[in-house]
């Protein structure tokens, strides 16, 4: 449990030391869920049905931007090796990596996304479910992906086999979050959303790390 | 003891080697020696347990690796061609980390005394990316005098490494191996070291 936590506070250290990565993530977000309002003009009625579907989808294209960044340096320079080699089972310490991935960019546009939100006129309580459904979804985004970039490490042009692995993968959790802040604006009850959306993290959890570390084993040998 | 019996190798369509058969008694340390992509680095990944060999089984202690699996990774320290070093971290950094991962205990006085053995007090809070390739190389091997592991498997320690560096780390391996430790390592120079086995392939 030491050697997790220490990759953790690492790839933390790291993110802190290389901060682009991190802001790029941001500001591209920051930027396409502010343009929509300005290109589409000020009609509350129309920004208020589309918001969801386009912060969940700037939200997931953010996730994408650094993916495939989330093991090729570690590969690169033998700490993935070393990892195999540690006495802790491999499979913790890449979930370990992938919290810490959470923590640099999920994280962060959950915690934007209720000002981001104030520009499409949603309401307090459709701004909680947007929150709730980016929480329960951004480690979502993250375990899937932490799959696809485990799978395309090494390969040439990986970063466009990337998106189309993981992007098609991505879709239950796009429907189920956005529907979820959807139902709220028409008035109706999210928590069916939010349960599918919690039942998947919940076998996401459970499996990606597992896959992850098998895809990673086969990039090693 | 590590033991290995009728290994083989394949990479791509080509065989390596095959056959090969080695045991090594506490106390002993093995050059591997061989023209380049003669197999050297892919037999130290099988020793280590990176990779499966094509055919035959490698023993610690009388057991296969396989089933040992994290069992014997507490025994074995690996220093392949890449650092594993980070570049953005400093070299406390890196040492203190790398002994996180090998779950063991490093105090910051241990980890300051092994960069000062390598010469590299006073730059214990730079970056790496800040250093010389031989400094890197000497992070590196910094952690060979910090981690108490049996075995050590070693893939050209001696590169970018100046006179007085290749002189500490003989030194250090002298010590591991006369305090009853196994080294393996490669190596296209000749170390004049006692008690050492050659392999050639």
């Amino acid at each position: 449990m030491k050697a997790v936590i220490a990759i953790i506070r690492r790839d933390l250290l790291l993110a802190m030391r290389r901060k682009s990565e991190v802001l790029t993530a941001l500001f591209f977000f920051i930027i396409v869920t502010s343009l929509f309002p300005l290109g589409i003009g000020p009609e509350p009625a129309l920004l208020k049905k589309i918001a969801p579907g386009i912060l969940w989808v700037a939200a997931l294209l953010a996730t994408m931007l650094g993916l495939s960044r989330l093991f090729a340096p570690d590969h690169a320079d033998g700490t993935l090796e070393q990892m195999a080699l540690s006495p802790t089972p491999l499979g913790l310490l890449i979930a370990g990596k992938i919290t810490a991935h959470w923590l640099t960019t999920g994280l962060p546009l959950v915690l934007l996304a209720p000002v981001l939100g104030i520009q499409f006129d949603l309401d307090t309580e459709a701004l909680g479910i947007l929150v709730l459904a980016l929480l329960l979804g951004t480690p979502l985004l993250s375990l899937i992906g932490a799959i696809g970039a485990a799978l395309t490490l090494g390969v040439r042009g990986g970063g466009v086999l990337l998106s189309l692995l993981v992007l098609p993968l991505y879709v239950p959790t796009l429907i189920f979050g956005a529907g979820a802040v959807e139902m709220v604006v028409s008035g109706l009850s999210a928590a069916g959303h939010l349960s599918l959306l919690a039942a998947l993290l919940a076998v996401a959890v459970f499996f990606a790390p597992w896959a992850t570390t098998a895809a990673l084993r086969i990039a090693l040998e | 003891m590590l033991t290995a019996t009728a290994l083989s190798c394949v990479r791509g369509e080509r065989l390596l080697f095959a056959g090969l058969d080695l045991a090594l008694k506490p106390g002993e340390w093995l050059h591997v020696q061989g023209e380049n992509g003669a197999g050297k680095t892919s037999l130290l990944r099988i020793l280590a347990g990176l990779s499966p060999p094509a055919a035959g089984e490698v023993r610690w202690q009388g057991e296969p690796i396989r089933t040992l699996a994290e069992e014997y990774r507490r025994h074995l320290l690996f220093l392949g061609h890449h650092g594993a070093v980070k570049e953005e971290l400093t070299p406390l950094e890196n040492l203190s980390f790398a002994a996180e991962l090998d779950g063991a205990a490093l105090s910051e006085a241990e980890a300051l005394a092994a960069l000062s053995r390598f010469g590299l007090r006073g730059r214990e809070d730079l970056a790496v990316r800040f250093l010389s390739a031989g400094q890197k190389r000497r992070v590196l091997l910094a952690r060979l005098a910090v981690r108490k592991a049996t075995l050590w498997i070693l893939d050209e320690p001696f590169t970018a490494l100046d006179v007085k560096a290749v002189e500490l780390l003989s030194n250090l391996i002298v010590e591991h191996v006369r305090g009853g430790g196994i080294c393996i390592l490669t190596s296209h120079q000749s170390i004049p070291l006692p008690n050492g086995k050659v392999l050639k392939i």
